[in-house]
């Protein structure tokens, strides 16, 4: 201990502590600050850029997540649009099937009725004819009895077997 | 242990060149040291074989003598010296210093006017005497006094000594090589954006170290920066001058008791004066609520004074630390190197070649640790006394790890 004290030499304590100062003041301005600074400012912008690309990240999940949503949306939508050309065409078929099925009814039954008319007036001719032919049969047979009565009978007779066809 | 993982991390991420380019860089550097230390060292050999008949027990005096005489401070820049074998006359090799002492007024001349100690020196009417590295005052014959309650050292007057010595011409260097060093460091920043280059690539890890676990570990993420100028300077600052003190230049300045107790009594100054007021309270009222006034008066006479005194206590550790380490270390290793001139053998000469060659690895170490411990100390200080109540929880686990 006597020799640590005797050893002390005062003049070198206060040098050293005059140039630590010192120096402790000229590297704090001129080397630390500007070091320090830099470092953090360096850290500082890499977390700034990790961040960023983290968000462009998720900016780019997210763009992929509309994406593949508007796809599946337009993916539905066309299948929706297919239903109903499907369904806009089969009803047009079962249309025209109808409106065809119609229309045949309504010819056959105006043909139906055209026969039908036809008939009747053929028939009514014919009755008309019939009543003719009877008024001149008779009147043939009236003026036939007139000369032979056989020859009236056979004409008669005749006459009958034609009219039956009729 | 904590140290070792986390200085790696962050020191190993650089290449394998540059582990490579340090390795051949101390390599080299011991080859040197020992070299010019040898040559001191033969110096000293040949001058105490000189006056002839001299026993082995005189050799072992005069080796323990020159490392005495090496851990002191010196008032000269002597690099080696060599005796000349027909007169056994020493000459040394080196440049003398200003001597700058106050004695009753201002006193002033280069240290070549004492010879190597044994001129006696007239300044102003005053006479002066070189005695191990200490100025005396003495009279015209040079006579030193001695008494017993003194033991060897002279009763004589001395004036106080503001000489710039072999101490403070190396402090100014490092100080000087600190300033271009970082300067150069903070500078490559602003040229490079951002991006160190050349050193700065090496001491940039060892910044961000000391500021992320000595700094911020131990003081917190709030307030460490004003404390980081002062960490970063001590700690380069010591690592350099004890990485100097290892070169051929022999110099041993933060071996000196002087200069770590100015170290150790910053480091005092800055936690008393930024300290909190629960830091005082923790001095004056550990206790704090948790106990009636009546009880804690009783404990407080005994706590209060321990918490008082551990306020000096803790820079002083940290004084005696630096002190011892850096003597110890410098002290086995001459002493290593002393034993070859001691077994003058073949076999005792390469094994204490070799053993103070791995001592000087150790020292290398050394170097690097005992800037570390100061620096982290002294963060672990200023950490208490920059400490407000709300973190106090969370850092008791540091101080327990420690």
């Amino acid at each position: 201990m006597e020799k640590l004290i005797n050893d002390f030499s005062f003049g070198l304590f206060i040098w050293q502590i005059i140039i630590f100062v010192l120096l402790l003041f000229l590297l704090r301005k001129f080397a630390w600050k500007p070091i320090l600074n830099a470092v953090n400012d360096r850290e500082e912008g890499i977390k700034n850029a990790l961040d960023s690309a983290e968000k462009a990240k998720l900016e780019m999940q997210n763009l992929q997540a509309d994406n593949e949503k508007l796809l599946q949306e337009a993916r539905v939508e066309r299948e929706m649009m297919m239903k109903e050309a499907r369904e806009i065409k089969a009803k047009m078929i079962a249309d025209a099937k109808e409106d065809a099925k119609t229309e045949a009814d309504k010819m056959v039954a105006q043909a139906q009725a055209a026969i039908e008319s036809e008939k009747k007036s053929a028939i009514a001719e014919l009755k008309q004819q019939v009543a003719s032919l009877s008024l001149e049969i008779a009147e043939k047979v009236v003026k036939h009895e007139l000369s032979d009565k056989d020859k009236q009978l056979k004409l008669v007779n005749e006459m009958l077997g034609d009219a039956k066809l009729n | 242990m904590y140290f070792c993982t986390d200085f790696k991390d962050t020191v190993i991420c650089s290449k394998m060149q540059r582990k490579t380019l340090i390795r051949i860089l101390s390599v080299l550097l011991f080859i040197v040291s020992f070299s010019a230390i040898a040559q001191e060292e033969h110096g000293m050999e040949v001058k105490e074989v000189a006056p002839g008949e001299t026993g082995s027990k005189t050799k072992k005096e005069e080796i323990k003598e020159f490392i005495n005489h090496h851990l002191l401070d010196s008032h000269s820049f002597n690099l080696f010296g060599s005796t000349n074998e027909e007169t056994g006359e020493t000459h040394h090799y080196g440049f003398p210093l200003p001597v700058i002492i106050w004695d009753e007024g201002l006193h002033t001349f280069m240290s070549s006017e004492f010879g190597h100690g044994e001129e006696i020196v007239e300044s102003n009417g005053k006479y002066y005497a070189l005695h191990h590295e200490k100025i005396y005052r003495t009279n015209a014959e040079g006579t030193l006094n001695y008494d017993a309650e003194h033991g060897d050292h002279p009763t004589n007057v001395r004036p106080v000594d503001f000489s710039i010595t072999k101490s403070v011409i190396m402090m100014l260097v490092v100080g000087l090589l600190l300033i271009w060093l970082f300067r150069s460091l903070a500078k490559s920043y602003a040229k490079n954006g951002s991006i160190p280059t050349g050193m700065g690539r090496f001491f940039e890890p060892i910044v961000l170290y000391i500021r992320d676990d000595i700094a911020i570990a131990n003081i917190g993420e709030n307030k460490y920066k004003k404390y980081m100028p002062f960490l970063l300077t001590v700690f380069f600052f010591i690592w350099f001058l004890n990485m100097f003190g290892l070169t051929p230049l022999g110099v041993n300045v933060t071996g000196n008791i002087a200069v770590t107790t100015a170290l150790a009594l910053i480091v005092f100054l800055i936690t008393t004066f930024t300290g909190t007021k629960d830091y005082w309270k923790h001095i004056f009222d550990p206790l704090g609520d948790g106990m009636p006034w009546a009880g804690k008066i009783l404990i407080y006479i005994i706590l209060v004074p321990i918490e008082i005194l551990g306020l000096f206590i803790k820079p002083f550790a940290l004084l005696i630390r630096l002190y011892a380490n850096m003597t110890a270390g410098h002290v086995v290793l001459m002493s290593l190197i002393g034993l070859i001139f001691i077994f003058k053998s073949w076999i005792g000469g390469p094994l204490s070649f070799g053993l103070s060659f791995a001592i000087s690895l150790i020292e290398l170490l050394v170097a690097l640790l005992q800037a570390y411990i100061f620096t982290m100390l002294a963060a672990l200080y200023f950490g208490f006394a920059s400490e407000t109540h709300a973190e106090h929880e969370a850092h008791e686990g540091e101080i327990q790890h420690l």
